[in-house]
C-alpha cells in the first residue's frame, strides 16, 4: 500500500465511520429484479423510476441496485437468491414469472423480506403487490367515446390474461357510457414487447376505421403510430404503463400511468421501522398507484372536467368501472344492477363485454 | 511488407485444436479493453465476470445447472453438423421435448411409479424427434433447406407452448396466469447435492457426451456421417446414404434438445410455462463450434458458455453493467472463434511487395 492509497482508504474508512454513526446503521441494501431492460418508457422504466423514488426519499437510509432483463425461467432463482445472500434486505421481483422463484427464496431467507409485483401467492416474509389498472382504462375510454368520429376504437393487446381482459372492458365499458354506438376492436400480438408486430397491428386497426388507439404492450410503438397517422387519419391515442407525450406531442390524448414510487417508499419505511406485517395490496387512484397522463388540449374542458370528476368518484370508490350490470358480447349478464364485480370475479376474468366487436381466439 | 494467406496443402490439427482457445483469449483480452472503455477496472471486470459466480459452492453448481441443457443440445448438435446437416432449430425441439415430457408427467399427475421419470426423459426425447423429423422429412423427400425449416419450426412451438399454456394446459388453481401446474416431487429430477439445484439432468448429460464419443469415434455409422461432413462425393462412392446421416444427425439433435427441455421443466423450473428456455437451443450452436464438435470439447464450452451467462449477471449486481455484456462476450467468443479458424485451412505469411 503506497501513501496515496493509505490516505484513500483512511479517508473511506472514516467517512464510513461517519456515515454509520450520523446514521445509526449502515444503509440498508434493496435490490430490484426487472424482466426488461429499463428502457425509457414501458412497465419496467415505471418501476424504476418508483426505485429511484424511493431512494431519494429514503435518502441516506438505503441503497439500491437493480438486475434488469432476467429470464422468467430457472435463472430468476439464481439471481433472486444471490441477492438475499449478498445482504439485499428487501427485494422486489418486478415480473409475474418470478412468482414460484421468489416463494422458493423467501422461505430460504427468512430474515430478508420479499416483494413479488402481479402474483398471487403470499408468505411470512413475502408481500404482492398490483395496481387496478382498469380504473385508468375507462376513463381513457370516456375519452374516446367523447371525441371518436368514426365510433371504433382499436386497442392493440398482449395476452389473454385476466389483466389485459380488465383493461379491454374497462375501456369499452368507458366509451360507450358516453357513446352508445362505439366499438372496440382487438388484435393480440402473443408478445409483451414486439414494436414490429405492435406497430403493424396499430396500422392495421387504424385502416379499419378506429381514430382512437391504446394498447396493453410494452413499446412505444402503437402511439407513434398514431402520431404518424394523425394528420392524415385524425389518429388518436391513449398510452398504457407510461406517459408518452414524447413520442406522440401531438396525438396522444392521455394514457394510464404506472406510479410504483409512493408505495415503494411507504412499504420500504414499514419494513424497515418493523412495522411490516405483510402486503397483499391491489391498489388504484385511491392509493395513488395509477394516474392518469396530462390531458391533450385538444381534450374539450367539458369533456376534461367530467373525466376529473368521475376520477375523483372512483377514488372515493363511489363509482365502480364494473358497476352492475355488466353484460358480456353473449348477452349474458355477469354482475347484476346494483352491485359491483367483486376483485374475485375480476381476476377470473375471461371474456369480452358487450360492445367489443372482436371475438376472443379460442383455446 | 504485405500480410498475404497461403492455402495449407492439408487442414492444421494442432491449429484446430488451438483456434478455441485462441478465440477465448482474445474474448478475455477485449473483454477487459471493453471494461476499460465502460470505466471499470478491467482486473475488477474479470473477477466479477469470471470468478465470482464460482466463489463458492453454490454457484458451482449453478454452473453445472446452466451448463446441462447446454451440453446435452450441444452434444446432439454436433452430430448432425459433422455430417453437414444444419440442424437450427433445437430451440423448438427442446420445447417439445418438454411439452410431451411435461404433458406426460401432467396427464398421470400424483403417480408414484418408479417409471414416471424415466418414461417422462424418454417422452421429451421422443417429442424433440418428432419435431426433428419435419425438416429431416422435408429434406430428404423434397430437398428442402433443414436450415430454413428447422429455424421455421422454432417459432410454431414457441406458439404451440403459448397455446397450451394459455388454454388447455392452464392450471385452474392458477389464477388465469399462463402456466401449467407445479410438477409433482415424484415428476422432478431429484438433486444431486443437497442445498443446490443441479440434480441428475448432469448425469443424463455426461452420458450424451460418453455416447456421443462412441458414436462418433468408434462406431461405423459415426465414420460414415464424419465422411459424409468431410467428403461427399467420397461418401456417395462408398455407398454411404446421404438420406440416412440427414435422418441420423436431425433426430439426434432432436432427442437430446427434447430431454434437455424436459430436464428443465423436471428440474429448476418444475411447470410448463413460456420461458422453459433463454437460448439454450441457439447457444447450443456457439457450443458445439467452440467445443470442436467433440463431445469432450462440448464438456468444457458448455462450462464456459454457462459461466458467459452467470458473469453476466453479477456484472449487472457488482459493476452496474447492462444485462447486455453477457451476449456481447458471447457474440465476440464465435466471431473470434470463426476469425481464428482461417488458419486451419491458410498459412499466414509476410511477403514483400512487388514494385
Amino acid at each position: 500500500m503506497n501513501h496515496r492509497q493509505f490516505a484513500l482508504a483512511t479517508l473511506g474508512v472514516s467517512a464510513l465511520l461517519a456515515s454509520t454513526i450520523l446514521m445509526g446503521a449502515e444503509p440498508v441494501k434493496i435490490a430490484f429484479v426487472y424482466v426488461s431492460p429499463v428502457g425509457d418508457a414501458g412497465w419496467t422504466f415505471q418501476h424504476d423510476q418508483g426505485r429511484k423514488q424511493m431512494e431519494a426519499d429514503m435518502k441516506g437510509a438505503v441503497t439500491t441496485k437493480f438486475i434488469e432483463n432476467v429470464p422468467e425461467g430457472a435463472d430468476a432463482e439464481r439471481i433472486i437468491r444471490q441477492l438475499a445472500q449478498d445482504g439485499n434486505r428487501i427485494i422486489f421481483t418486478t415480473s409475474f414469472g418470478y412468482m414460484n422463484q421468489t416463494a422458493k427464496v423467501a422461505v430460504a431467507f427468512p430474515n430478508a423480506t420479499f416483494f413479488h409485483a402481479t402474483g398471487y401467492k403470499t408468505g411470512a416474509n413475502l408481500g404482492i403487490y398490483n395496481a387496478r389498472f382498469y380504473e385508468g382504462r375507462y376513463l381513457n375510454g370516456v375519452i374516446a367515446g367523447k371525441m371518436t368520429k368514426t365510433n371504433l376504437a382499436g386497442y392493440v393487446a398482449a395476452f389473454p390474461i385476466p389483466e389485459v381482459m380488465q383493461g379491454i372492458n374497462a375501456f369499452t365499458r368507458g366509451m360507450r357510457s358516453v357513446n352508445p354506438k362505439a366499438e372496440v376492436r382487438v388484435i393480440w400480438v402473443n408478445s409483451w414487447f414486439d414494436p414490429g408486430k405492435e406497430r403493424e397491428a396499430a396500422m392495421t386497426l387504424i385502416s379499419q376505421g378506429a381514430d382512437m388507439i391504446t394498447h396493453h404492450t410494452d413499446s412505444t410503438a402503437v402511439v407513434q403510430a398514431a402520431e404518424e397517422k394523425h394528420k392524415e387519419k385524425g389518429t388518436w391515442s391513449f398510452s398504457y404503463h407510461s406517459d408518452m407525450t414524447k413520442y406522440g406531442p401531438t396525438s396522444q390524448l392521455s394514457g394510464t400511468t404506472h406510479i410504483w414510487g409512493d408505495f415503494y417508499t411507504k412499504i420500504v419505511k414499514e419494513v424497515l421501522d418493523k412495522k411490516w406485517t405483510g402486503t397483499n395490496l391491489w391498489g388504484g387512484l385511491k392509493d395513488g398507484m395509477i394516474k392518469l397522463a396530462p390531458m391533450n388540449p385538444a381534450v374539450p374542458a367539458d369533456v376534461k372536467s367530467y373525466v376529473q370528476k368521475l376520477q375523483a368518484d372512483a377514488a372515493t370508490g363511489k363509482f365502480h368501472p364494473f358497476a352492475g350490470p355488466v353484460v358480456d358480447q353473449e348477452g349474458k349478464e355477469r354482475v347484476p344492477k346494483g352491485k359491483n364485480m367483486t376483485d374475485a370475479e375480476m381476476g377470473a376474468m375471461n371474456y369480452y363485454v358487450k360492445g367489443v366487436a372482436s371475438t376472443l381466439p379460442k383455446s | 511488407m504485405w500480410l498475404k494467406f497461403e492455402q495449407r496443402a492439408e487442414p492444421s490439427k494442432v491449429i484446430s485444436y488451438l483456434s478455441p482457445l485462441l478465440a477465448v483469449g482474445l474474448m478475455f483480452l477485449s473483454g477487459m479493453i471493453l471494461f476499460l472503455i465502460l470505466g471499470k477496472s478491467p482486473v475488477e471486470g474479470f473477477k466479477v465476470f469470471f470468478l465470482y459466480p464460482l466463489k463458492d459452492s453454490y454457484g458451482v453448481a449453478e454452473l453445472f445447472l446452466k451448463a446441462t441443457p447446454l451440453m446435452l443440445c450441444a452434444v446432439g448438435l454436433s452430430v448432425g453438423f459433422k455430417a453437414n446437416v444444419w440442424n437450427i432449430g433445437a430451440e423448438g425441439q427442446l420445447l417439445i421435448g418438454a411439452l410431451v415430457g411435461g404433458g406426460l408427467a401432467l396427464h398421470f399427475d400424483g403417480s408414484n411409479s418408479l417409471f414416471l421419470l424415466p418414461s417422462m426423459i424418454l417422452a421429451g426425447a421422443l417429442g424433440g424427434m418428432i419435431w426433428a423429423a419435419i425438416p429431416a422429412y422435408l429434406r430428404t423427400r423434397f430437398n428442402a433447406n433443414e436450415i430454413l425449416t428447422s429455424l421455421m419450426l422454432v417459432y410454431i412451438a414457441e406458439l404451440v407452448v403459448s397455446w397450451l399454456v394459455h388454454g388447455p394446459w392452464k392450471d385452474p388453481d392458477g389464477f388465469n396466469f399462463p402456466q401449467t401446474k407445479l410438477l409433482s416431487a415424484q415428476a422432478t429430477l431429484p438433486i444431486l447435492l443437497a442445498g443446490t439445484r443441479v440434480n441428475t439432468a448432469l448425469v443424463i448429460a455426461l452420458g450424451a457426451l460418453v455416447a456421443g464419443w462412441i458414436f462418433m469415434n468408434k462406431s461405423f455409422m459415426g465414420y460414415q456421417m464424419k465422411v459424409a461432413g468431410q467428403a461427399e462425393q467420397a461418401g456417395r462412392y462408398a455407398g454411404f446414404s446421404a438420406k440416412r446421416s440427414v435422418w441420423i444427425g436431425m433426430l439426434a439433435g432432436g432427442a437430446m434438445a427434447g430431454v434437455a427441455g424436459i430436464a428443465e421443466v423436471a428440474g429448476p423450473i418444475g411447470q410448463i410455462t413460456e420461458h422453459i428456455s433463454p437460448g439454450y437451443g441457439f447457444a447450443a450452436m456457439i457450443v458445439a463450434f467452440v467445443g470442436r464438435l467433440s463431445p469432450i470439447g462440448i464438456f468444457f464450452s458448455s462450462l464456459l458458455m454457462a459461466l458467459l451467462y452467470m458473469g453476466g449477471e453479477q456484472a449487472q449486481q457488482y459493476l452496474a453493467l447492462p444485462s447486455s455484456i453477457s451476449k456481447v462476450f458471447q457474440g465476440m467468443l464465435l466471431f473470434f472463434l470463426l476469425g481464428s479458424d482461417v488458419f486451419i485451412n491458410f498459412r499466414p505469411r509476410l511477403v514483400r511487395r512487388r514494385k
